[in-house]
């Protein structure tokens, strides 16, 4: 029922194309409320603080027409469906919750809040008033795995991962496919902290890789302990998800940026324009969405190399998950000319050969 | 194999330095008969002192002492509400916990993802070029060496000297040592702060050396872990030099074997070091005998001078 009356409000939004001056009007008087929860405080320097940029690029892209409200350090759990209740009835008319973890509350806050839109960040669970937006972050992984292989002395690389959902699992594998396109005897250990941010046990679980003889470092965690544990051990590492060079500045090649901001203003506009709908995003390096920062710390042909890898991921020559794929035990996953799309990917829950470790 | 375990080795040694400081305090706060439970809310306020101090000044060694003076701070608090107003220990320690970690969260908010300079590891000339021996023994950073220094000074005093033998009097009955004219309350005092100095130096050695960066509850438990330690060792000194290394071996590990690739799942693993904990603490406690002999006879009780 209620569905159906948000269907058709949606639908007499679209036809109104002689109203929207005065819905522009209407807004400029009363801004719109926007409500963002993070995971982490916004200074992590990481995961938050890049969706913290580019809610701060939305406020100076739209002025006074918006309101933007965020609450960091919100957990995945029972607290965080407080936490947007709270925002639905103080008036926030679009809400961006911006963790996996929060998928099955923004799904509870959603039902009891019909006129409220939501967007959830790497989730697969939708409805009508629920849209997910995610970043192909495989498509750095693929881009760090080259340089690793072209860098690693021992042909042995480190990933610091978080917890072992299909987007860790599609990020171990880029990485190892792009590292072994280029040194197919590399190999990879992997340590999995059970925590998206938790400074010293990243630090400790990057230690105890480089312990173990690996001499590139990568990460799926949101500080940069990794990095740092990197440079105390003298090898070299990749910033995740903002340019952490200023904290290992010798050490970093480079690092995989999430820029947020065009998806957030498209959306907030959709909102005001009244042609809001629930969708599914999933963009890239071709979107611009992801980019890696600068390439430094390596000589400049894998400097080039790496370029011209993001180059054939962002026009598509290059889908990185394509068959002959073989997993952990040598037996094809993936059969020669095949590729995977993206319900496969998402669904992800094997490692590639060339990984040691279990997933679990 | 020789370099997995001096990798191994070092980076137990590191995980246990923050133990062993904020134990060897405990030890000596219990060894005269008070139980502060605070030790984790002092070690945050040191942690964020130090790393704030660093930032701003940019002089490591700053950013220690005041990591040092932030612990003393949190411990007075403690000592004049529980020694002085005579609540109860137990209480007050855990408001100080919790007063801790709210505190450094909201001092430390423009502090989190930010750089500070980072305590250098000592260099030592010939001695850090042996093989095995050098990187084990002569490649930390100060914070470590100082660590076993207070220990070693903590067991000899608490052992061999007269001051010993007074803060033992005062632990063991504090009637007897008023009696004798010795100023309990003073000497408590004074015990207090001495082992919330040491938590604010673990505090210090978290957040400019192990992870050199602030993150709100960056201790992760460690302060309960070093209170436990003191009974773990029963409140000799010695033991709480294995106490230590063992658990920081057993923290280091559960990352460690992971990377091994062994098939355990990694959630089992993270748990491993607090379960550890545990089954220690009960094993421990099935000795109802040597725990007597051993614990500081007024070990929570509070001390009112009669005439």
């Amino acid at each position: 029922m209620l569905r159906r009356q948000f269907t058709r409000l949606l639908g007499a939004g679209a036809a109104a194309t002689a109203l929207p001056s005065l819905i522009g009007s209407a807004q400029a008087a009363d801004p719109l409320k926007v409500g963002f929860i993070y995971l982490g405080p916004v200074g992590d320097f990481g995961w938050t603080y890049q969706h913290d940029i580019a809610r701060q690029t939305a406020v100076s892209h739209f002025g006074d027409k918006i309101k933007t409200t965020f609450v960091e350090n919100v957990p995945e759990g029972p607290d965080s469906e407080k936490v947007l209740n709270d925002l639905a009835n103080s008036g926030h008319k679009l809400i961006f919750a911006t963790s996996f973890g929060y998928m099955n509350y923004v799904l509870n806050s959603a039902k009891k809040h019909p006129n409220v839109f939501y967007e959830h960040a790497t989730g697969y669970k939708r409805a009508a008033n629920i849209s997910s937006y995610n970043i192909r972050f495989y498509q750095a992984r693929y881009v760090q795995g080259i340089i690793a292989g072209k860098l690693s002395k021992a042909g042995l690389a480190g990933y610091v991962g978080s917890i072992p959902v299909p987007e860790v699992v599609q990020g171990l594998n880029a990485f190892m496919l792009g590292m072994r396109s280029v040194n197919p005897k590399a190999k990879m250990k992997f340590v999995l902290i059970n925590s998206w941010y938790d400074p010293p046990k990243e630090g400790d679980a990057a230690k105890a890789l480089i312990d173990q003889g690996c001499d590139i470092i990568t990460q799926h965690t949101d500080s940069p302990a990794p990095l740092q544990a990197a440079a105390s051990r003298g090898v070299k590492g990749f910033g995740q998800s903002t340019d952490m060079a200023k904290f290992a500045p010798g050490t970093q090649l480079s690092a995989s940026t999430d820029i947020w901001a065009p998806y957030y203003i498209k959306r907030i506009q959709d909102v005001m324009a009244g042609s809001w709908k629930s969708t599914d995003t999933w963009n890239g390096f071709a979107e611009g969405t992801l980019q890696m920062s600068p390439f430094t710390n390596m000589p400049d042909d894998v400097a080039a190399m790496a370029k011209a890898a993001v180059a054939d991921i962002s026009s598509g020559k290059n889908k990185i998950f394509v068959g002959p794929l073989l997993d952990q035990t040598g037996a094809t996953k993936i059969p020669a000319g095949v590729v995977m799309d993206d319900g496969a990917l998402n669904g992800m829950q094997w490692l590639v050969q060339g990984i040691e470790g279990k997933l679990g | 194999m020789t370099e997995l375990l001096v990798a191994f080795l070092v980076s137990t040694i590191a995980a246990a330095t923050p133990l062993l400081l904020a134990a060897t305090g405990e030890l000596v706060v219990e060894r005269v008969g008070v139980l502060n439970l605070g030790v984790e809310g002092m070690m945050l306020a040191g942690a964020i002192a130090a790393f704030a101090t660093a930032n701003v000044t940019g002089v490591t060694s700053l950013g220690v002492l005041a990591g040092l003076v932030a612990g003393i701070a949190l411990a007075l608090l403690f000592a004049v509400i529980s020694l002085t107003l005579q609540a109860n220990q137990t209480a007050t320690g855990l408001a100080l916990t919790i007063f801790g970690r709210g505190f450094s969260a909201l001092v430390g908010a423009g502090f989190v993802g930010i750089p500070a300079p980072t305590l250098p590891k000592l260099h030592f000339p010939v001695l850090s070029e042996i093989p095995v021996l050098g990187p084990v023994v002569f490649g930390h950073d100060i914070l470590v060496y100082l660590s076993l220094a207070i220990l070693a000074l903590v067991a000899w005093c608490i052992r061999a000297t007269h001051l010993g033998l007074i803060l033992r009097a005062v632990g063991d009955s504090h009637d007897a040592a008023h009696a004798l004219g010795y100023p309990v309350v003073k000497i408590r005092y004074a015990a207090v702060a001495f082992g919330g100095a040491l938590a604010g130096l673990a505090g210090a050695y978290m957040s400019l050396a192990y992870t050199p960066l602030w993150a709100q509850d960056m201790t992760a438990g460690r302060g309960w872990v070093a209170v436990a330690l003191v009974t773990f060792a029963a409140w000799r000194p010695f033991w709480l030099l294995i106490g230590a290394w063992f658990f920081g071996a057993l923290m280091y590990l559960s990352l460690y074997i992971q990377a091994l690739g062994v098939p355990i799942p990694s959630a089992f693993l993270s748990a491993v070091p607090y379960i550890g904990t545990v089954v220690v603490l009960v094993l421990i406690s099935r000795d109802a005998r040597r725990i007597r002999l051993h614990r500081p006879a007024m070990l929570g009780r509070p001390f009112q001078a009669r005439a």
